[in-house]
């Protein structure tokens, strides 16, 4: 079953839209591996990864129903 | 002042539920320092002033230009070309004459983030560079200042309290455990290269004061260790709690260690790249031998007609030859983040001109200085 993944800023430019589908991935290491493979600007930019509304600090399991969230600072003011 | 006249200012907020006179007396006894008077610093300043924080003190060192208004409608037409600290400090005192507000029309640099950041309870972070974010995350888990942080991309903005420590959570979440470093030159555009929806930042500047408020006077549950993120486009808003993260190495450990830490390199804006200014780039323009490149995408605006130039996005600057006879290159961007990129990227790549510059301030500040002098 698809993993959603929320996507935030200019990340969109990269996925296309701000939500994502991945499957067939058991942790975030691998989902990040994943999405860089399927959208490669994602390996050049910096972002934080959410999981469950709780950002990461190691790598971390996931499972269909799991919220994921990519999130990249912004420096506007 | 006596009950009765904070009374008669404040009623409509000291009226609600869990407010009253405690509250308001909080944020009179409450000094706030406002760092970047720009779109966040606008709503921020405006709302904590009409709160009655007791005294506000304001950091900028830029002027106030014709395409700030659009966002920062603090400010007038008519004050286009006056420092912000100033004209936005006068503004808040007319607004309310019972508070004390500061203008600092400074450079935010470590050494003054050292002097101003021990004057005042709480750091307000409006600034638009990761430069001085993560400056004044760095100076403010230094000298245990909370840190209200707002920021603003395109359509969507973030909200966030730092440095306060709960009964939960002693050692508190800091801006660095959710950004532990700062991204690379050029990875993140800002509001001049990218672009923002003037009433974004008044709602993520209204959020911050609010928070602020929420902070200081111990009402509800304010954004403490917590990063809210406000889509615009599609009305949303998702937050998420932010763990602790390892010190990250770059973090200074000590005061010493932050004056002497360079952001502007930690940031990625080496000093090796060669920036020229809008008067010198005028006095090469008649030059045959300047190549003169675009590294905005192909439909950004303002659109240049003044002279001539060809157009190359920064994602295709490895594609990029110089043309025969050229012996200079001169790339420019809307502020000159980008096109600092493309130097370092031309010279990376080998490319055979040496003499290769940036627009400074980009094309946005050429176009200001090349308008007020044909005025």
């Amino acid at each position: 079953m698809a993993i959603s993944v929320m996507v935030f800023g200019q990340l969109t430019d990269w996925t296309g839209g701000n939500t994502v589908q991945v499957e067939g991935v058991a942790d975030t290491d691998t989902l990040v591996r994943v999405l860089k493979e399927k959208y490669p600007g994602l390996a050049q930019v910096k972002f934080t990864v959410a999981v469950d509304r709780k950002t990461i600090t190691t790598n971390t399991p996931v499972h269909p129903g799991t919220t994921i969230a990519l999130m990249p600072p912004f420096s506007g003011g | 002042m006596s009950v009765s006249g904070i009374y008669e200012r404040y009623q409509r907020q000291m009226i609600l539920k869990g407010f009253g006179v405690t509250a308001q007396e909080r944020l009179l006894r409450s000094r706030v320092l406002v760092i970047g008077a720009g779109g966040l610093g606008c709503p921020v300043l405006l709302y904590l002033g009409g709160a009655g924080l007791g005294e506000i003190g304001i950091v900028d060192d830029d002027r106030i230009s014709i395409h700030n208004l659009h966002r920062q409608p603090i400010y007038t037409t008519a004050a286009v070309g006056r420092m912000k600290a100033d004209a936005a400090a006068e503004t808040i005192r007319a607004l309310n004459p019972d508070i004390e507000v500061v203008s600092h029309a400074v450079r935010l640099t470590n050494a003054v983030c050292l002097e101003l950041l021990p004057r005042y309870d709480y750091i307000v972070d409006c600034s638009d560079n990761f430069e001085t974010r993560y400056m004044i995350n760095d100076a403010c888990v230094l000298l245990g200042r909370p840190l209200v942080s707002g920021a603003v991309s395109q359509y969507e903005g973030q909200v966030s309290i730092f440095n306060v420590p709960t009964r939960e959570r002693p050692d508190p979440a800091n801006y660095r455990d959710m950004f532990p470093e700062p991204p690379a030159a050029g990875e993140v555009l800002n509001c001049a290269d990218a672009g923002v929806l003037g009433s974004l930042p008044g709602v993520i500047g209204s959020m911050m004061a609010g928070e602020l408020v929420k902070l200081i006077t111990g009402i509800g549950e304010p954004l403490v260790n917590r990063l809210l993120t406000y889509d615009m486009l599609q009305h949303r808003t998702y937050d998420v709690e932010i763990s602790k993260q390892a010190t990250p190495t770059s973090m200074p450990s000590t005061i010493n260690d932050f004056l002497n830490t360079d952001y502007q390199w930690l940031c990625g804006w080496s000093a090796a790249v060669d920036e020229i200014d809008p008067g010198t780039f005028n006095r090469l323009l008649g030059d045959p031998g300047i190549m003169i490149v675009d590294v905005r995408e192909w439909s950004e605006m303002p659109e240049v007609t003044e002279f001539d130039h060809v157009k190359h996005p920064l994602g295709l600057i490895g594609n990029l030859t110089a043309s025969e006879g050229k012996h200079t290159v001169v790339f420019f961007c809307q502020s000159g983040k980008r096109s600092a990129e493309a130097v370092r990227n031309w010279k990376d790549a080998g490319g055979t001109i040496h003499k290769v510059y940036s627009l400074s301030g980009g094309i946005l500040r050429w176009k200001a200085i090349n308008d007020t002098a044909h005025v």
